[in-house]
């Protein structure tokens, strides 16, 4: 999650202070991504220094707190962050294909135990963002969208889980008929084991 | 608590001794008042075959269905006909709807069978329209509607009266993401304001996640589940 662009853009319209970015950020996403304070200046101050903002001249507020405004580069740099698409490179959906990969790999391990329970899990929360989604049907639709994306996401992993395992047992089932079909030749197998 | 549907150990195999298909296995759910579950699992791991054992509309090899306590075993098959007409309503994974018969007069056909009075099935009929938000199409004929709205009409039907459980099978199988969202909110709705035992059987995990159990099938086998056992739900309640 990019704070960084975030913060942009809620300056876009108007100079903010750190503590109004904060609780604005907060109120679009839920709360999803909790802000701390600490996190915000830093953040503002590396956009400062990188030129994508500025401390406003005129405003400190009464306890000496910096008003921060947007800058052409930073109009810039926000526009080019809409533009861009996501990429979905090192995503935690990883570990759980490595996790996958090694029970396959390692012997005694139930693989589709290990399916079922992270199929379990992953439903799980599903089942409380579409609670978190019916509670909040007549709320911000920014956070609407956000608890969709995590819905959508978490059921992205359930049909890859169901994809996994409809794979796995056409592999058990044809590794199956070839061991079958080895029985069959054995004495022949047998044969040939022997002249080695 | 109370377990409106109760359904223990029950098993049932399909064919003749030539070739039996065990469709379920010693599966064990319980349904209580308000609760919606979701069943899930392959193609032909039993889930239509649980639901209509579920509602008297098969009978198991072996094992108990307990419908408001009552074993449907032990019923004769009028007396299951009626528990069928007056406690279950029953969505079926292609409608069933009667062409002939416009929206209102398929969904006053089960209180009609049941000698209800024709003004007032009319009344409930028009109700339940109202409640799965399609008044207006009441004198349409089904071939007239579209999917999502022959499918509205298919829920009026098994949710008209005073119905205690609602088995819905892949209730949401032809309509968009949208649609079908909406077809949840209503089986949840009839959950949670009417103390419905709801049963869904989905392939979506969309709509699984609106209940408050997901089981899985698997070759018959109730394999695991998500969410509260139901019992814990009520601790947490109450607390
Ligand atoms: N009347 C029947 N006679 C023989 N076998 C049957 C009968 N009904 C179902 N079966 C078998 O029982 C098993 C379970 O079928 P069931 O219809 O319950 O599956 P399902 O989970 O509902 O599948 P789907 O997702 O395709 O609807 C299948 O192997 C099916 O072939
Ligand atoms: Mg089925």
């Amino acid at each position: 999650m990019s704070i960084k662009h975030g913060l942009l853009a809620l300056l876009r319209t108007e100079p903010k202070y750190g503590y109004q970015l904060r609780g604005e950020f907060e109120a679009a996403t839920n709360s999803t991504w909790p802000l701390n304070i600490g996190q915000v200046y830093t953040t503002l101050t590396r956009l400062e220094r990188d030129g994508l903002v500025q401390a406003s001249q005129a405003g400190k507020d009464d306890d000496g707190r910096s008003l921060y405004e947007i800058t052409e580069a930073g109009r810039t740099e926000l526009a080019k962050w809409f533009e861009t698409p996501v990429t979905r490179e090192s995503r935690p959906r990883d570990e759980l294909a490595i996790k996958l990969a090694l029970a396959l790999a390692v012997p005694g391990i139930d693989v589709s135990a290990v399916l079922q329970r992270q199929r379990a899990s992953t439903m799980e929360s599903m089942q409380e963002l579409t609670r978190l989604k019916r509670i909040g049907r007549d709320g911000e639709i920014s956070w609407l969208l956000v608890l969709e994306s995590m819905i959508f996401s978490a059921e992205a992993e359930i049909r890859w889980l169901d994809h996994c395992e409809a794979m796995l047992s056409r592999h058990r089932r044809s590794a199956k008929t070839s061991t079958a079909s080895k029985d069959q030749h054995q004495p022949e197998d047998h044969k040939a084991g022997a002249n080695q | 608590m109370s377990m409106i549907l109760d359904i223990r150990n029950l098993s049932r195999v399909h064919g003749t001794s030539g070739q039996k298909v065990h469709a379920l296995r010693g599966v064990d759910l319980a349904v209580a008042s308000g609760e919606l579950v979701a069943v899930m699992g392959p193609s032909g791991s039993g889930k239509s075959t649980l639901l209509t054992c579920a509602g008297g509309l098969d009978r198991p090899t072996s094992g108990e269905v307990l419908v408001d306590g009552n074993d449907l075993a032990t019923l004769n098959a009028k007396a299951v006909a009626a528990l069928r007409r007056r406690r279950i309503g029953y969505v079926f994974q292609d409608f069933n709807l009667i062409p002939a018969l416009t929206a209102v007069e398929n969904v006053m056909l089960p209180l009609e069978l049941d000698c209800t009075r024709a003004r007032t099935a009319r009344k409930y009929a028009e109700a339940a329209l109202a409640e799965v938000a399609i008044p207006e199409l009441a004198d349409r004929f089904p071939d007239h509607m579209s999917g999502g709205q022959r499918q509205r009409v298919a829920i009026a039907r098994a949710i008209v009266g005073d119905r205690r459980i609602l088995l819905a099978d892949e209730p949401t199988g032809a309509l968009d993401s949208d649609t079908g969202e909406a077809v949840l909110q209503l089986l949840r709705d009839r959950c949670d304001q009417h103390g419905i035992a709801g049963v869904l059987v989905t392939h979506d995990a969309r709509h699984a996640a609106w209940a408050d159990r997901v089981v899985y099938l698997r070759d018959g086998v109730l394999v695991g589940q998500s969410g509260p056992l139901p019992e814990v739900d009520i601790l947490l309640e109450t607390r």
